[in-house]
């Protein structure tokens, strides 16, 4: 749980580490932005935001396979940048433009691309719980070796759901893996009173192997999935991982004007000296992989393509109207009168 | 009708090319010999639910003989998991079928099947297909008492992104089982207690019958009565007895809800200029109420005589026998309701 551990060259190459410091600063400046367009009245709907807990989901897919899949939440477009999603078609989708990825139908809660192995994002605390394991159920059906890993939070650890998965996941051996970002909050609540136990042990009784996890040190959530990935692949079924981290802004953005204060100043401090990009940059400059030099160009590439994007999406019409009565079926294939 | 909800064929003949045959089989059974074809044609077909080896309202029986049990698997008492897990399954290209026994179970799983199977496509902005077919027994069966006799029909046709079908005889439950596994979409299949053990012809080779088509089981010209699952062949009964009293009786199975084929049925009011439906449902918001605002709001010049609904009382099915047939649909709840079509 520390982050002192030298930087092993021989577990990730140099450019995957620099990728992952990339992708963390991509996740962070491009949600620093949605933070000001929103509060500047631009986006329409909600946002929840996911700074602060950047390693989780770099760390996460940074351990798997392009073609592997996850399933996200309300809090996803961190999980849906690591996995690979365009921040222009991203940033399109939050503005509800035809070029997003869902040519507006989905938003913030629901920007997907199932090119890129992403089988939902959610609305609904817990709904991709299911899902993510079924797509695990379908994988190994089919023969494949992919694995899915289930993105949920504290608060989708007291669905029903979450058990009944788990419970299928392990009687199937389904190359599952359950990934809890535990934020501290559950929406305006501390985890702790609504939640009993560890929920890294909440696997336990079925014999699923869970493990706790600094969820701010990148390479310490790669390890122990990198390890989950093994397990799901060779056939051995699920894990259950907990990733403790902490969620920089509110629930949602905009929620001062009914949330009111429900944070220590000094909770909220504590965690932002546990800061993970600048913790991970300083480990990379020690184990001389990168240089200030080097820092500061992924950081303005990074911060002008988020720039990029929002002209992107501003340049972007809205769908016609009309598109709101498609894709509700999808066409039977003509000629299929089988 | 709105172009969602078009039929998915234009098809002006709803019967399939398939031979007439003498062969006779329950309606369980045709179900049954639908997934089989299905499973036939298509090995990513798999069967998921509880007790699916053994069967228990007989739908999946010896289906694991013939394809194994990886193809036919049990599932833990976990409505709201399995009905979600489906939809994973079907994202990455497995045809899954749900046995989930009794219609009010959909209850526990109301999010996976409302929020999620329903409208993961939808929101995706038209991504991803979804072939999933859940199907169950349903309605009243006898004592079933509040929870194992709902109808969620009524329901599930407001959700938008949920085919529905409900047949009504043995040859269109095997035939729309087969296009139900067939459809790109998640097609919720109600399979109504008291039919299963009704016996019908049904031909031995596969053959489907088109979602959104329904049809006309008796012709007439005096009055419409558009009846659903288990209420068309007590509305065909009482057909045959009002034709003795001098009142023609015309009977349109819709057979899928969702399309609803709203041409088959301003047809046929057109012709009789009456109208009375009949639905294995609680009253309000009912899919008579639907098909009646529906023909109102399109046909009212046609119409001789007030549109009439026949429906449940708004109460839980109760479990004694006499409380439970004051709630339900009666054969005199569609005879009066016929009679007063005509009195006008």
């Amino acid at each position: 749980m520390t982050q002192t551990a030298a930087i092993d060259a021989a577990a990730t190459s140099p450019e995957e580490h620099l990728d992952m410091l990339r992708t963390m600063i991509r996740i962070r400046r491009f949600e620093e932005r949605v933070a000001a367009l929103f509060k500047r009245g631009e986006l329409p709907g909600f946002v929840h935001l996911y700074l602060g807990e950047e390693a989780v989901a770099t760390g996460v897919c940074s351990a798997l396979r392009p073609d592997d899949r996850i399933t996200s939440t309300h809090r996803g477009h961190g999980h849906v940048i690591a996995k690979g999603a365009g921040v222009d078609r991203m940033m399109a989708e939050l503005f509800g433009r035809v070029d997003g990825y869902c040519r507006g139908k989905g938003g913030s809660m629901h920007t997907v691309d199932f090119s890129l192995g992403i089988i939902g994002t959610n609305g609904i605390v817990g709904g991709g719980i299911p899902i993510g394991t079924g797509s695990a159920w379908g994988d190994k059906h089919l023969g494949r070796d992919n694995v899915t890993v289930v993105f949920f939070g504290d608060g989708a650890s007291n669905q029903g759901v979450f058990f009944e998965s788990m419970n299928l996941a392990q009687i199937w051996k389904l190359p599952v893996i359950f990934v809890c970002e535990n934020n501290g909050y559950t929406e305006w609540t501390a985890t702790e009173k609504l939640t009993a136990g560890r929920i890294a042990d909440r696997g336990t009784p079925m014999g699923i192997p869970g493990e706790q996890v600094d969820g701010n040190d990148v390479l310490a959530v790669r390890e122990v999935v990198e390890r989950a990935v093994s397990r799901a692949r060779s056939g051995d079924g699920p894990s259950l991982i907990e990733a403790l981290t902490y969620r920089w802004h509110g629930h949602n953005e905009g929620e001062e004007a009914f949330a009111g204060d429900y944070r220590p100043e000094e909770e909220q401090q504590s965690w932002r000296t546990r800061e993970p990009i600048k913790a991970y940059a300083t480990r990379l400059i020690d184990g001389g992989l990168l240089d200030q030099e080097g820092w500061d160009r992924i950081d303005t590439e990074e911060t002008d393509a988020v720039e990029a994007a929002v002209a992107f999406a501003k340049a972007s019409p809205f769908p016609d109207p009309e598109e709101a009565l498609d894709h509700l079926y999808a066409p039977i294939a003509t000629g299929d009168a089988r | 009708m709105t172009h969602t909800q078009a039929p998915d064929k234009d098809t002006t003949e709803a019967r399939p090319d398939v031979a007439p045959t003498e062969r006779k089989t329950y309606f369980i059974k045709a179900m049954q010999e639908g997934l089989h074809a299905a499973m036939t044609e298509d090995d990513n077909v798999v069967v998921i639910g509880e007790d699916v080896d053994r069967s228990i309202i007989g739908a999946t029986r010896g289906l694991i003989a013939d394809f194994g049990e990886q193809r036919v698997r049990n599932t833990p008492i976990s409505e709201a998991t399995f009905v979600g897990a489906c939809v994973g399954a079907a994202a990455v290209g497995l045809r899954p079928v749900v046995d989930l026994m009794v219609g009010s179970f959909f209850y526990v799983a109301m999010d996976q099947l409302a929020d999620q199977a329903a409208k993961l496509r939808y929101m995706s902005g038209g991504q991803v297909e979804l072939p999933i077919v859940y199907f169950t027994a349903t309605g009243p069966s006898g004592s079933g008492a509040a929870q194992h006799s709902e109808n969620p029909h009524p329901m599930l046709m407001n959700v938008a992104g949920l085919k529905i079908v409900m047949p009504s005889t043995p040859y269109d439950a095997k035939g729309l089982m087969l296009s139900a596994v067939r459809d790109p979409n998640p097609v919720v299949y109600f399979q109504d207690f008291v039919l299963g053990g009704t016996k019908g012809h049904v031909p031995e080779e596969p053959y489907a019958i088109p979602l959104g088509v329904a049809d006309v089981k008796r012709q007439g010209t005096d009055v419409t009565v558009v009846a659903i699952g288990a209420l068309v062949p007590r509305a065909l009964k009482l057909a045959a007895q009002l034709e003795k009293d001098g009142v023609s009786v015309e009977v349109v199975d819709p057979r899928t809800l969702v399309p609803l084929d709203m041409d088959t049925i301003l047809t046929s009011v057109s012709k009789t200029g009456r109208l009375v439906v009949c639905d294995n449902a609680r009253l309000t918001c009912s899919a008579a109420s639907e098909i009646v605002a529906r023909v109102v709001e399109s046909s009212f010049s046609v119409l001789k005589s007030a549109p009439q609904r026949v429906a449940w009382e708004d109460m839980p099915v109760p479990f004694s026998p006499p409380l439970e047939k004051r709630v339900l649909v009666s054969d005199d709840d569609i005879r009066s309701a016929v009679l007063r079509t005509m009195a006008d």
